[in-house]
């Protein structure tokens, strides 16, 4: 089964992807897929890494076109380094989701990229916000996003239980992305986690085969 | 509700924006649908059961444009009868899946549904297949319409080969739950028919009785 256009040559690269954060008492899990793709047939990179430090505890996925995605996240760690010398003090999460929502909404019609925003900050703890594409700005307590999260929203809400821990958050994210990458042709590779809390943030890599298994028909 | 909009429904036909579920167990096969029938924006059916009989034991789950389902269900459900006095005895569910297959692979590019074909006959117990674009595919569970994309995620992770008819039930329930909670086009109450070597039992859950999950 194979086509025989070239379209993806001059196709946008798009992160085709599966992006997640969960909160837990404590910090947030971060995690995402590695794939980028161009014109849904051709995968240009496979070990991208989309979840993005913007600073010492505040992180964001990126989902949507590549090129928009990482305009917009420069953008928004020199903006929330520069607010952070202001203030004197590390930024709130609130403040990055915020800095991301005005980019995204100011050029919605130019730009076509949708990020999650997670982190810790002193004032409300751990913190979870979705800044869709046109602007718009929701925190819960999980959220997903990407091209793949349309398969595990079934498995998500079934799943998720307010009160884990961090190791049940770290398997739900893992499981989440392994069911995503496996049905969606456009997310792939390796999970890429984060996990950030009072004292840091860490990261992980797990790589392709030491995700867990599913059943399979 | 103004007169222009509950008229779009003409010129957008009936759409079963669905969810369909079948899944197989030693013994039978449980099927199971969401009961909502769409024109564009508006619900024109809340109650419709998508269950449809081809034969006593044999069962389709309907998906995709409300008129191309039926009438494919409709002329299947005939020729079976016709095929059945034939040979003289109850027909097999591949052979009712096969007569589903012909008619969606011959009329491939004017037709727009996609039925699951799931029963039980003596020969091979409980069988469920998918006749997805004409291909033919007999599978241990088969997921279906446009909720079905939303809980492919966890079919993958519930499934586990070797449940019981009770599991099955619950597991079809749950699934059907969690689409038409996400699904637009999906909704209502859940249907759900279970047929074994016994008979054929079919059941309607209400939607406030159906299980909950996180809701944000």
């Amino acid at each position: 089964m194979s086509s025989n256009n070239n379209e993806w040559r001059s196709a946008a690269v798009s992160t085709g992807t599966t992006i997640i954060a969960v909160r837990y008492d404590g910090g947030v899990v971060i995690g995402s897929d590695s794939r980028a793709s161009m014109g849904g047939e051709y995968v240009s990179s496979r070990v991208i890494n989309k979840v993005v430090q913007v600073h010492d505890k505040i992180f964001c996925c990126m989902s949507g076109s590549l090129a928009d995605a990482q305009a917009v996240t420069n953008a928004v760690i020199h903006k929330l380094n520069f607010h952070s010398m202001q203030m004197g003090e590390p930024p709130l999460v609130q403040s990055a989701a915020s800095i991301m929502r005005e980019f995204c909404y100011n050029h919605r019609d130019e730009l076509s990229a949708g990020f999650i925003v997670a982190g810790w900050d002193r004032k409300k703890g751990a913190q979870v916000f979705d800044v869709s594409m046109g602007g718009m700005v929701v925190e819960q307590e999980f959220t997903i996003g990407g091209s793949g999260s349309t398969y595990i929203y079934g498995y998500v809400d079934a799943k998720f239980k307010p009160g884990m821990t961090r190791q049940q958050c770290v398997t739900f994210t893992t499981n989440a992305i392994t069911l995503a990458m496996d049905r969606d042709n456009v997310s792939g590779g390796v999970v890429h986690l984060a996990v950030v809390t009072e004292s840091g943030a860490e990261r992980q890599l797990i790589p392709g085969n030491k995700l867990p298994v599913f059943q399979r028909i | 509700m103004q007169g222009g909009s509950a008229c779009d429904g003409g010129s957008k036909g009936l759409k079963m924006g669905t969810t369909i579920i079948a899944i197989e167990f030693d013994g039978g096969v449980v099927l199971g649908s969401d009961s909502r029938v769409s024109a564009g924006e508006s619900v024109v059916n809340r109650v419709m059961n998508k269950l449809s009989p081809l034969h006593d034991k044999i069962y389709c789950a309907l998906s995709g444009s409300a008129a191309d389902a039926q009438t494919i269900a409709e002329i299947v459900s005939y020729q079976l009868d016709v095929h059945s006095i034939e040979v003289g005895q109850d027909p097999l569910v591949r052979s009712a899946a096969t007569l589903v297959r012909n008619i969606s692979y011959k009329y491939k590019e004017e037709l727009s549904a996609h039925l699951i074909v799931a029963g039980w006959d003596r020969r091979d117990g409980g069988q469920v297949f998918a006749t997805l674009n004409g291909l033919l595919s007999r599978q241990p569970f088969a997921v279906g319409g446009s909720g079905s994309f939303y809980v492919y995620g966890f079919v993958d992770a519930e499934y586990k080969p070797s449940m019981t008819k009770e599991e099955c039930q619950q597991f079809v329930t749950n699934t059907l739950s969690l689409a038409m909670s996400r699904d637009g086009s999906s909704g209502g109450v859940a249907f759900l028919v279970t047929i074994d070597d016994k008979g054929v039992e079919e059941k309607c859950i209400l939607g406030n009785q159906l299980p909950t999950f996180h809701d944000p």
